[in-house]
């Protein structure tokens, strides 16, 4: 990967805990975290429902604050690194500002920062051709399917060409198929922008798919429990890919060195090698 | 696959009012039922013989109306006009009130029980009151009891409007690093926009039967309450019933303009 070298990893996240409530109520949802994503990476994070992996991301992203431990995001405060606007973000539901059009929600980032008329208008016709919707840009979002709001959602993720983009079960809400082409169009996106990605998702081989390494998480209290790296299982890394990778040997190794450590079954010498990294 | 999102591009079309998709029947019935009391009534009072003082004929009503529609409709105008007013002006009052409360919790908690006693005060009581704060040749008084009982429909249905921004929209806010204003601007005005205009709907007739009761109380003449007391004080039954026929089609009309405006507000709004 030939990414502009930042020196700082896009995220680093060193001993982090995060507990919810107070006395007998106290939920941990986060023990005692660390995990660094370089420059350029696709990460995901995977796990049961309550393993805190939600929790994880909106901490990067600032949205919730950790009980003890740092958090960085290039080197800076993840507080900093909001408001310098270093990430990108998208939920599972769309969450488009359903009175806006589509070309409206895309240019929200753009307009809320003060960017020009001139400016915006050429950044949405260039991200809506990115995400295959450029017939679409005078449409309202009711008037889209799900995948195609979500695909609305990602553009206006990127509209600020953030070198890091923080996903949670973007694709959650949509069937199989769409999901795939999603996912087709998702590695085809970063390889162009060349940002790195933090991806939360319920499914093994979506995981396994798009990312470069593949982070394992448990629950009560919310851990790490290993990181499987896909490119030690003979796929290439996550730019490079094809929808052909879902068909290799290395996918299906990976998707049971995943599959092994969310159930905590340890296939002797795979889950070592998770564990290890 | 990829053949299937272009597909959809031939149907999107601008959105339209839901209007449209409204059925004859559901049009037809009401007027029907209409059609049939004012026949069962005009029988009822000629098989009878009610007396007009007790209740005219929907024919001799008509009589009057055709007779003096110029004055019906200034009456209606002057009535129209106190109403109007009045309901715009509450309408700002009870929006920029509950964007206040809903955006400082303590206001909302102060407000509420003052709120709740002003929803239960029969504003138009205050006439005489007013009337004698503003003195009793101007519309002032009347101005103000519209506003009054507009601006607390408002303020409610706007409050629970502003509360449904979604979390989504929020978190996305917070991400952007937007600044209060802009947040209220981007997000929770536009949230709250159908909610705002559901309560000016409901509000809408309120406003016209409280500037129309207020006459009744004193105040210049012209409007159509004074009209409907005066012919009735002159015991011109049939005339009184024309301009309470007057008030019915304003008030509609309030509600039907209020109505319209609400779906055109809400057209992007049905869950998606």
């Amino acid at each position: 990967m030939s990414t502009p070298a930042g020196m700082e990893p896009a995220i680093s996240v060193t001993g982090v805990d995060r507990v919810f409530g107070k006395g007998r109520k106290q939920v941990v949802a986060l023990q005692d975290v660390d995990l660094t994503v370089a420059d350029g990476e696709f990460v995901s994070l995977i796990g049961p429902s309550g393993c805190g992996k939600s929790t994880l991301l909106r901490l990067v992203a600032d949205l919730d604050t950790a009980t003890s431990g740092d958090l960085r995001v290039f080197g800076k405060g993840v507080r900093q690194a909001r408001l310098d606007q270093d990430y990108g973000i998208a939920f599972q539901q769309a969450g488009l500002l359903p009175w806006r059009t589509v070309a409206g929600n895309v240019e929200l980032p753009l307009r809320l920062h003060g960017a020009s008329a001139a400016m915006r208008k050429a950044r949405v016709a260039e991200l809506l051709d990115l995400v295959g919707l450029s017939d679409f840009a005078k449409s309202h979002p009711d008037q889209l399917s799900g995948g195609m709001q979500q695909r609305v959602a990602i553009a206006r993720a990127l509209a600020e060409s953030p070198r890091l983009l923080l996903m949670d079960e973007p694709f959650g809400a949509l069937d199989e198929i769409t999901r795939e082409r999603m996912q087709n169009e998702l590695v085809r996106i970063c390889a162009e922008t060349g940002a790195a990605v933090l991806f939360v998702t319920h499914s093994i081989p979506e995981a396994v798919f798009l990312s470069d390494r593949v982070v394992v998480m448990s629950p009560r209290p919310g851990r790490i429990t290993g990181i499987v790296d896909v490119r030690a299982d003979g796929l290439v890394g996550a730019h490079d890919r094809t929808e052909r990778a879902r068909d290799e040997e290395g996918f299906f190794r990976a998707v049971a060195e995943v599959r092994s450590l969310l159930h905590g079954t340890p296939m002797p010498t795979l889950a070592a090698e998770g564990l290890e990294k | 696959m990829t053949a299937v999102d272009p597909v959809a591009a031939g149907r999107v079309t601008r959105p339209r009012l839901p209007i449209t998709e409204v059925r004859w029947s559901t049009v037809l019935a009401p007027l029907g039922l209409g059609a049939l009391v004012v026949l069962g009534w005009e029988l009822l009072v000629d098989r009878a013989e009610i007396e007009p003082f007790i209740l005219p004929a929907p024919s001799a009503i008509w009589e009057q109306v055709t007779a003096n529609a110029g004055t019906i409709t200034d009456g209606a105008t002057v009535t129209g006009r106190n109403a109007l007013i009045g309901m715009l002006a509450g309408a700002v009052v009870g929006v920029l009130g509950a964007a206040v409360a809903g955006t400082f919790r303590f206001v909302d908690q102060m407000a509420a029980p003052v709120v709740a006693a002003l929803a239960v005060i029969p504003i138009v009581a205050l006439a005489p009151v007013l009337y004698s704060m503003f003195g009793a040749a101007v519309n002032t008084g009347r101005i103000i009891v519209a506003g009054v009982s507009v601006a607390v429909p408002v303020y409610l249905n706007t409050l629970r409007g502003i509360r449904q921004v979604r979390a989504v929209h929020r978190d996305l806010m917070t991400a952007y690093a937007a600044k209060p204003l802009q947040v209220i601007r981007t997000v929770t005005l536009p949230t709250a926009t159908p909610y705002v205009f559901t309560g000016l709907r409901v509000a809408s007739s309120l406003a016209v039967i409280a500037a129309l009761i207020a006459e009744y109380f004193g105040g210049p003449i012209g409007g159509l309450g004074k009209s409907i007391t005066s012919s009735a004080a002159s015991s011109n039954y049939p005339l009184a019933w024309a301009y309470v026929s007057g008030a019915i089609v304003l008030g509609l009309l309030f509600y039907v303009v209020t109505l319209l405006v609400e779906l055109w507000f809400s057209r992007h709004h049905r869950p998606a």
